[in-house]
């Protein structure tokens, strides 16, 4: 009971977490249930898998309801994800893993700087209007209403091939490494293609269910889902996942990109380290 | 004539009757996967354990089986299967949505991400 209890309450806290960032919260559920829980990496895996899809699911009625999120953007970058997913874990064994993660690490550290560059940036959160060849052709181009501010937000974006690219990588990096890839897609929404970070977050939430639902499969056949764990947590995901997109919609994008930037230094830092060989 | 920027909000709206319709049957999925699941942890504390001494079902065959039998980990492992097909749900309406606003392009995008996903989640299944 105690145990279900705590994995509830943890479920919603991560579920929150992950809907107002558009991450999985992979990289927070899995070294809690491994490290202060002692169960098995195997296991934990699953149980982080089913949080992905739980914060995804959760978050995205919120985010469709309230036209936050790019049905477009989402469906043509997931594409590039999906495919990228594949050849991962086609490819597996194939590429050093140690490298990998220190390039993968080291994109981070990367994005985090790239970050606190924008944070500072005097002119505030800069919206792009610009006019773009494969946005207009793609029909990219969205406006959600900003609840925080209190005004309507008209947006274009550029770079496609660029984010499209990246969006590959992410994929490829969920395959090959099994870790979740939704601050990737963040990154390459918002600081690549320049789109504004809170419908960056609402897509990138609703594109990670959709990566994470083959993998899923393949952990729920193998037997990596423990239905006394993945039960609970995903009960209490949802519930923090419903919580946290709507707590999103009222944060100014400059709080939300505060509370990212320690967490993609934190998971820069966990991946360089983790190819390196050191663990936490 | 219709300048420019109207044509776009009109676009726009369309494509907002298209987001609700896809958010209502998502809803529709997500609570009836957390409603199973949430059975199933009920008859875990109504039952006293999960049904099985020794691990938990993970083959379709073992899951229905188990729940005819009344057991709590098989409906909670079924309620966890349909959380994992909340994803592939959302796609499958978005090809529709994106059908009835007659925007052909987004039918094929989306179309080819439903059989990339097919794929990699029988790749899933079989391995």
């Amino acid at each position: 009971m105690n145990s279900m209890l705590l994995l509830l309450v943890m479920g919603i806290a991560a579920g929150c977490l992950g809907a107002i960032l558009g991450i999985g919260g992979g990289m927070i559920i899995t070294p809690v249930l491994t490290i202060m829980m002692g169960l098995d990496i195997k296991y934990a895996i699953g149980a982080s898998i089913i949080s992905v899809i739980a914060t995804s699911s959760g978050s995205t009625i919120a985010y469709l309801k309230d036209d936050m999120l790019n049905l477009r953007v989402a469906m043509f970058l997931e594409i590039a994800t999906t495919i990228g997913a594949i050849m991962g874990a086609l490819l597996v064994g194939v590429f050093s893993s140690t490298f990998l993660y220190v390039l993968f690490g080291f994109f981070l550290l990367y994005s985090t700087y790239n970050m606190i560059r924008k944070l500072m940036d005097k002119k505030g959160e800069s919206i792009y209007t610009g006019d773009d060849k494969i946005v207009a052709k793609l029909n990219l181009a969205s406006t959600y209403y900003d609840k925080a501010e209190q005004k309507q937000v008209d947006y274009s974006m550029k770079n496609v091939p660029g984010g499209f690219i990246m969006m590959w990588a992410a994929g490829l990096a969920s395959g090959l490494l099994g870790i979740g890839s939704g601050a990737f897609k963040v990154i390459a929404m918002d600081t690549i293609m320049k789109m504004p970070l809170k419908p960056s977050s609402a897509t990138s939430n609703l594109m990670m269910g959709v990566t994470a639902a083959a993998s899923a499969t393949v952990y729920f056949f193998n037997g990596s889902i423990r239905p006394d764990i993945a039960g609970p947590l995903a009960i209490g995901v949802l519930i923090g996942a419903l919580v946290g997109a709507r707590v999103m919609q009222v944060l100014k994008p400059r709080i939300i990109r505060m509370i990212f930037i320690p967490i993609i230094l934190y998971m820069g830092v966990q991946m360089v380290l983790k190819g390196f060989g050191v663990n936490f | 004539m219709p300048d420019k920027k109207t044509d776009a909000k009109s676009m726009h709206e369309e494509t907002r009757q298209v987001e609700l319709v896809i958010g209502k049957i998502l809803r529709i999925g997500v609570i009836t996967s957390a409603i199973v699941v949430m059975i199933g942890i009920i008859m875990y504390f109504i039952n006293g354990g999960g049904g099985y001494t020794d691990g938990f079902p993970k083959r379709f065959a073992d899951i229905f089986a188990g729940i005819a039998a009344g057991k709590s980990y098989a409906v909670i492992m079924l309620g966890i299967f349909l959380l994992i097909l909340t994803p592939v749900l959302r796609v499958v309406v978005s090809i529709y949505a994106f059908y009835k606003e007659h925007d052909n392009l987004y039918v094929i995008i989306t179309t080819v991400v439903l059989i990339i996903l097919i794929f990699a989640m029988l790749m899933g299944y079989r391995s």
